[in-house]
Order: structure tokens, then sequence, then C-alpha cells
């Protein structure tokens, strides 16, 4: 049995480990199917404070990590599968093992939303992408999409203009939510266009042969939908937060975010914490989610304690 | 580098994939790639599980683009596993060491 298991390995989660390993709790961290979080897909970070020239994501949080083991956090890379907190012990399976904890802090964080076609799914990786920094270097010379309108839409689009020979910004509105300074970069962009009131409705290519070829596009205003050749399509339509596991266990909002006290990481069930982007919907930064994660761990000890 | 793994580019490509005659698994990466970092561990662990059955192989896409091209890679980490020359399985991302084994354990067990 352990006394606190972290779900996730973020900024949140990594910095629950440090302080609960701090304070003798041994955490337990299942890393997931994305070690490191979110800031591992991204280069520069250069609003964390402590590294005054920036740093590389990838390396900041292989940095978070080694100091959570330091001080004799364990970490596994493992995805938890299923949770039963309708007891205690609170119980985790992990594929066929079962991990049972006196509390959980769960950071899984959010992941980029995409359109929901099966199409895109099954294109993942063969044409579709929601990485820009990962995925851009195999599309030079090529002609693709970018899906959204607000910031993270426009700094895709923009860096992709490094390796494409054209990119398309396909916008469900007339008008882009991002900020002035963001849109003006891209539209004066000579590489990048725009396709105001349209939507992907359609995807075709064969992930076995060779990738995405075309997709079809909805005019919002008229209805018509035309099919459109492209090497790729990249998604930057926000994120979700990762919390399907939780459902029927936890109280979450309407947008799948998990419900925390007033200034606080207490969920609907009492030894149970969440912390960064899983219950933060405003700020959505490292270093919001890594102050969160310091919160979950010191009420996860007061509650320890109060047992 | 590791002591298991081998690191392969266009030169040695044919020879130590293309004519293998032992299960090839290829895990295409790069420097610049966040994921494919996290998953050196659990590569090497396989690497090191099955060095008498197969060879597990890394390609840097910045140094052997065309490999990459010629098996339409656009995405890494990819992984595809090679048996007599053939690409039998595919995975792009994330991926765990059991799939990885049960792929591998599928050829070599028959
Ligand atoms: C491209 C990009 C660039 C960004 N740039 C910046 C920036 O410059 N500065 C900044 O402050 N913020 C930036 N952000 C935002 C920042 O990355 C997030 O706010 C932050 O990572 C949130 O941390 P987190 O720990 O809550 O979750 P995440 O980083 O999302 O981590 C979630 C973790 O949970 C794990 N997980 C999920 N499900 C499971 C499961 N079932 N079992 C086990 N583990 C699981 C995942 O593997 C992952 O390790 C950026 C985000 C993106 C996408």
């Amino acid at each position: 049995m352990h006394k606190v298991i972290i779900i996730g390995s973020g900024p949140a989660g990594l910095t629950a480990a440090i302080y609960a390993a701090r304070a003798n709790l041994k955490p337990l961290v299942f890393e997931g199917v994305q070690p490191g979080g979110q800031l591992t897909i991204t280069t520069d970070v250069e609003n964390y404070p402590g590294f005054p020239k920036g740093i590389l994501g990838p390396e900041l949080m292989d940095k978070f990590r080694k100091q959570a083991q330091e001080f004799g956090a364990e970490t596994l890379f493992e995805n938890v599968d299923k949770v039963d907190f309708s007891s205690k012990p609170f119980k985790l399976h992990v594929g066929d093992k079962e991990y049972e904890a006196e509390s959980v802090i769960i950071s899984t964080g959010a992941s980029a939303k995409l359109l929901g076609l099966e199409s895109e799914s099954k294109l993942m990786g063969f044409g579709v992408s929601a990485c820009a920094t990962c995925d851009g270097f195999f599309f030079k010379e090529k002609d693709i999409l970018v899906v959204g309108g607000g910031d993270s839409a426009m700094e895709e689009a923009t860096y992709l203009t490094k390796f494409a020979s054209s990119v398309t910004i396909v916008h469900r509105r007339d008008e882009f939510r991002a900020s002035k300074i963001m849109q003006d970069r891209a539209l004066n962009n000579p590489k990048i266009s725009v396709m105001w009131n349209s939507e992907i409705v359609e995807m075709y290519g064969d992930p076995k042969d060779k990738g995405l070829e075309s997709v079809d596009i909805r005019n919002l205003q008229s209805g018509e939908i035309v099919r459109h050749n492209t090497d790729g399509v990249f998604m930057a339509i926000g994120h979700k937060p990762n919390s399907d596991l939780f459902k029927n266990q936890l109280s979450l909002n309407e947008s799948g975010y998990i419900i925390t006290e007033a200034d606080s990481t207490v969920t609907s069930k009492k030894g149970i914490f969440a912390a960064g982007d899983i219950q933060d919907f405003t700020y959505k930064q490292a270093i919001t989610a890594a102050g969160s994660g310091c919160m979950a761990a010191i009420e996860a000890e007061r509650f320890l304690e109060g047992h | 580098m590791s002591e298991f793994t081998i690191d392969v580019n266009e030169e040695n490509f044919d020879s130590v994939v293309m004519k293998s005659d032992k299960p090839v698994l290829v895990d295409f990466w790069a420097e610049w790639c966040g994921p494919c970092k996290m998953l050196t561990p659990t590569i090497e662990a396989l690497a090191e599980e099955y060095k008498d059955t197969s060879s597990i192989v890394k390609i840097n896409v910045d140094d052997s683009p065309a490999i990459a091209t010629k098996y339409g890679i656009r995405s890494i980490p990819s992984i595809l596993l090679f048996n007599k020359g053939d690409v039998v399985e595919q995975r792009v991302g994330a991926v765990s060491k059991d799939e990885l084994a049960g792929m591998l354990d599928k050829i070599i067990k028959g």
C-alpha cells in the first residue's frame, strides 16, 4: 500500500512528487504515455522562472524528474487504465496489476482537441498531426493546412512556414480569436493564407500507402463542400482535460475539468487531489501547474496526518 | 550510444535492416524530438532483452532523410518492424514495451 500515488508526470505531477518525497511520503508516480507532459512537445520555454535564457521543454522536464527522484520519488513509465475511488484504500489498475493508495494526486493534464472524424484518427501520424514542432520536419516543400483561430494556431502556422511551401489556416469564423501581434505575424507571412468560415468535414488517404492526400472543406456560409489536395493537417483547436478515467468517480464540470474547492486541490472525494491543467481552465501554464502540484502534495500530507 | 541498439544510416540500412535474417525493429528519431527521448529507455530495455533474437536499430531522420521519406514517415517517434525486408508492423507515437515485445514475439515464436 502506498501513501501517495501521483498520476501524471507533467509540471504538476513531478512538483507534487518533489514535495511528497521531501515529506517522506515515498510517492509513486505513473508517468503515462507522455512522460514529462505537454512541455515535451514544445521547444523553448521562455517564461519559466529561473532560466533567464529560456530552456528546452524536454530538458526542463528531465530536470523536474531528476529532482523528484533525487528525494526518493519512484517513477514508472506506465499508464493508469482504471481507478476505483469508491472505497478505501483507493485502487488503481495498470494493465493487470492493481495498486493501492491512501491518497491520490491526479495531474493527468490536457491533450490536443481533435475534430472527432474517424478518418482523422486513422490518419493521425500519417499526415494528420497535433504537434507542429514534432512533425513539421516531415513537410518540407509541402502544402499543408492548420486548423484553428487562436494564438496556438497562429504560432503553429508561422512555425510551419520554416518547412512547408504553403500553409493555409482553416477557420470556422470570419475573424481570429488570436492576439493582434500573433495574427499580424501570421498574416504578414507570404506563405500563409486563410480560408474563413470553413471547416474540414472529411479526410482521405491510406495510412499504409501515401498517408493523407485530400480533405473535404465545407464553407459554413454557402454550405458548399469542396475537395482540396493536401499533404498535412495540423490541429490547433485547443486542449481538453484528460479526465475520462474519473468520470463516474469525481465531480467534473461541463467541459470535463475536475472540480476542486476554492484555493485548494481538494476534489469531491476526500483523499483525492487534483492539480494542474486537469483542474485549471484559466491559466494553463507550467508554473501554475507546478504551483498547484505543490499545493496538492501539502494537502495530501495534511490529509494523511489527520488519519 | 547504447550497447544493444545499432545506429543505422543510409549506408548500412540495406545490410543491417533489409538483409537481416532476424526481425528488425526500427526506431525513427531526432535530437529535437522530445517524445522520442522519452521512448529511449523503452527501446534500450527492449534491445537488451531481445539481443539474441532480434535487431533493435535507431535511425536519425536528420542524418537519413531519404529512408524516412521512402517509408512515408510523417511523425516521430515512429516504429517500423521489418521481417525479411518487409514492413510488417508500424506504430506512431508513444508505445509501451509490452506492445513492442508482443510484435517481436509474434514473429520469433511464430
Ligand atoms: C505546444 C505547447 C507549448 C507550451 N508552452 C508553454 C510555455 O512556454 N510556458 C508555459 O508555462 N506553458 C506552456 N504550455 C502549457 C504547459 O505545457 C501546461 O500548462 C503544463 O504542461 C500543464 O502541466 P500538467 O502537469 O498539469 O499536465 P501535462 O503537462 O499535460 O502532463 C500530464 C501528464 O499526465 C500523464 N497522464 C495522462 N493520463 C494518464 C494516465 N491515464 N495514467 C498515467 N499518466 C497519465 C501524461 O503522460 C503526462 O505526463 C505549452 C503547452 C503546449 C501544448
